[in-house]
């Protein structure tokens, strides 16, 4: 059942829903239901994948069956949509956090009006954001990149009060900029190597000495995606545009939109494209123990719970970048696993951030306090969120963070292992911050009469929070060789080693 | 004048809008910026299919038309595509200078300065 000829459906089934939505608005209930049995169905599609992954590692369909033309011609002349290991670990993070936004929006959004607009752009992004992970196709990736992106700037903007607008502006115009010079880049590409398709590049690049061109095409793409991805020193719009964003899409943008433009973008790319040349691993080291820093320090400094969160997220994005640089096995599991993790705690907590606002109507955490006694739910799982953000034992963020400082070790780079344990040192500080002014200490005399969120809010809440303390098990041999190991082979199998 | 003026202008009118995007103050301005950039994009795009004395892929019955001789058809289905693009991205910057406009009573970036730190 479970077939070449559904993979189509991961990008279909989103934007078939924003149709319906957008067509049968008036219906009261619609746009919830469908946002959610939109998102509901692509996750469970790729777990179907997950499972026959262990048969088939890697499913190629062409689109329009315009495969037929390799044997004639000798290359490949449609669009291929490939689902391989890191395909499907993305897939299944960016599913499953869309599926908990969505039925979190249900009650979340009733404080904004026309909700249809939202879950119509929700879907948008999210078929955006899958057609990239799916797509085999360099030039197709640009596009579905494009799809995201605008559907997030219009997300971003959906308060339409002068933050939300003027933030949606940055955010927009460079968010044009990254993608010309991804499209400059694709082109270059292109007009060297005469295929669109990665496989086929790949073969192309790996057969021939490379031309001086090469160091433009990294820089185009690396800034391009790096401008996604909000590495420093690319990262001025995300500050601005993930807290004006409603709490929702706040988690969608921190917890899995910049790692699927970006990070699996750069990963993808340089990777199995390229091969992973010395100098991307020096480039990836570098901005991302800058990134680290920048972001883990600024964020002490921040009195905006949000703000605050979307700090944390450029240093944490920080880590997975080393984890990729150092471009051992381990190295690469680590980054891979913490992507993973950060993608669960930090939706978490943005989601948190959500329902404070929803409950308390504030975000400034000098204007909080006490609040653990009024949400118990809320600050609950806020706490095993910030927990697993600041690396505590039993929680997944710590594993990960041990296994990247590990691997680091292991390649000797001494200096950076000392420099991402002294940022998780930081990475504490600041996040008990929030606990410690939003939820501990006395309860302030407004916020008498507050309660806590809905229950599907609070369903929501509970889910992630139990995955961020039973993330860890991932690790487990079994486990890890079913979901993390055949990521990490198609990053490993990729990598010849340089121009 | 030799076969690389025409990437050299292309490059020359990408950076233009580069700066105007980075240099200007008026909201419009900088769209505007943003569109020129994008032509210019698309612009190299048609350049990099182009084949001098090349013609259009078209086969024909009544005569041989050799592939060699064609231009590559490939950029210009990319082209559109891209163009497609940059009108979408264009009308949303329009929209959202236009809210801005109502919200501040002005076009001038450095006046909105709501967030900050």
């Amino acid at each position: 059942m479970i077939s070449e000829s559904i993979v189509p459906l991961f990008v279909a089934i989103p934007l078939g829903g924003a149709f319906l939505i957008a067509l049968l608005k008036r219906i009261k209930g619609i746009p919830d239901i469908f946002g959610v049995v939109a998102s509901a169905g692509t996750f469970i599609i790729s777990i179907l994948f997950l499972l026959k992954m262990e048969i088939t590692p890697r499913i190629i369909y062409n689109i329009g069956n315009w495969g037929g033309f390799n044997e004639v011609l000798g290359k490949i002349v449609g669009i291929q949509l490939v689902i391989d290991g890191l395909t499907i670990f993305m897939l299944l993070i960016i599913n499953f956090v869309a599926f908990i936004v969505a039925v979190y929006s249900v009650n979340y959004m009733t404080r904004y009006t026309e909700k249809w607009q939202f879950f119509c752009l929700f879907l948008l992004m999210l078929a955006g954001m899958n057609g990239v992970l799916i797509t085999g196709d360099l030039f197709n990736l640009f596009v579905f990149v494009e799809i995201a992106s605008l559907a997030s700037y219009a997300l971003v903007a959906f308060g339409t009060e002068k933050r939300e607008l003027e933030a949606s502006f940055k955010y927009a115009v460079m968010g044009s900029v990254a993608s010309l010079l991804i499209l400059m880049g694709v082109i270059f590409l292109y007009s060297y190597t005469g295929t669109l398709n990665m496989a086929d590049m790949t073969g192309i690049l790996a057969g021939s000495e490379q031309p001086a061109l090469m160091y433009l095409v990294f820089g185009l793409l690396l800034t391009g995606f790096g401008l996604k991805a909000a590495m420093v020193p690319f990262h001025a719009w995300l500050p601005d545009a993930h807290p004006s964003a409603p709490a929702p899409i706040s988690a969608m943008l921190s917890g899995v939109l910049i790692k699927a433009l970006g990070v699996y973008a750069i990963a993808r790319v340089f990777f199995t494209v390229f091969g992973f040349p010395h100098q991307i691993s020096i480039i990836l080291l570098t901005l991302g123990a800058i990134s680290m820093g920048v972001g883990a320090l600024v964020a002490l400094r921040q009195w905006d719970m949000k703000r605050l969160l979307a700090y944390s997220s450029i240093s944490q994005v920080g880590y997975i970048m080393v984890g990729l640089g150092i471009g051992t096995p381990l190295g690469i599991l680590g980054a891979l696993f913490h992507l993973f993790n950060h993608s669960m705690f930090k939706s978490l907590l943005f989601l948190d951030s959500g329902a404070v606002e929803y409950a308390a109507g504030t975000r400034d955490m000098k204007e909080m306090g006490g609040l653990s006694r009024k949400l118990p739910v809320t600050s609950g799982s806020t706490l095993v969120g910030a927990m697993s953000l600041a690396g505590i034992p039993p929680f997944a963020g710590f594993w990960s963070k041990l296994i990247i400082i590990i691997a680091l070790v292991e390649a000797s780079h001494m200096k950076l292992a000392a420099w991402a344990v002294l940022m998780s040192i930081v990475t504490i500080a600041y996040i008990l911050k929030v606990t410690r002014f939003a939820f501990l200490g006395a309860l302030r005399d407004r916020f008498a009469n507050i309660k806590e969120v809905p229950l599907l809010m609070r369903i929501s809440l509970i889910l992630l929070a139990l995955v961020c303390i039973f993330g860890g098990l991932l690790l487990i041999p079994e486990v890890r060789d079913t979901f993390l190991e055949p990521a990490v082979r198609v990053l490993i199998s990729g990598m010849r080693g340089g121009v | 004048m030799n076969a690389y003026m025409p990437y050299v202008l292309c490059m020359i009118l990408f950076s233009i809008g580069v700066y105007a995007i980075l240099a200007k103050r008026n909201i419009i301005k900088i769209i505007l910026g943003v569109v020129i950039a994008e032509y210019a994009g698309n612009l190299f795009l048609i350049l990099v299919a182009y084949k001098a004395g090349g013609r259009s892929a078209i086969f024909s019955e009544t005569q041989v038309i050799l592939p060699d001789s064609m231009v590559d058809p490939l950029p210009h289905a990319l082209v559109l595509t891209s163009i497609v693009i940059g009108l979408a991205t264009t009308a949303f910057l329009i929209a959202l200078a236009i809210r801005l406009y109502g919200k501040y009573g002005t076009f001038d970036i450095t006046r909105m300065r709501e967030l900050r730190g």
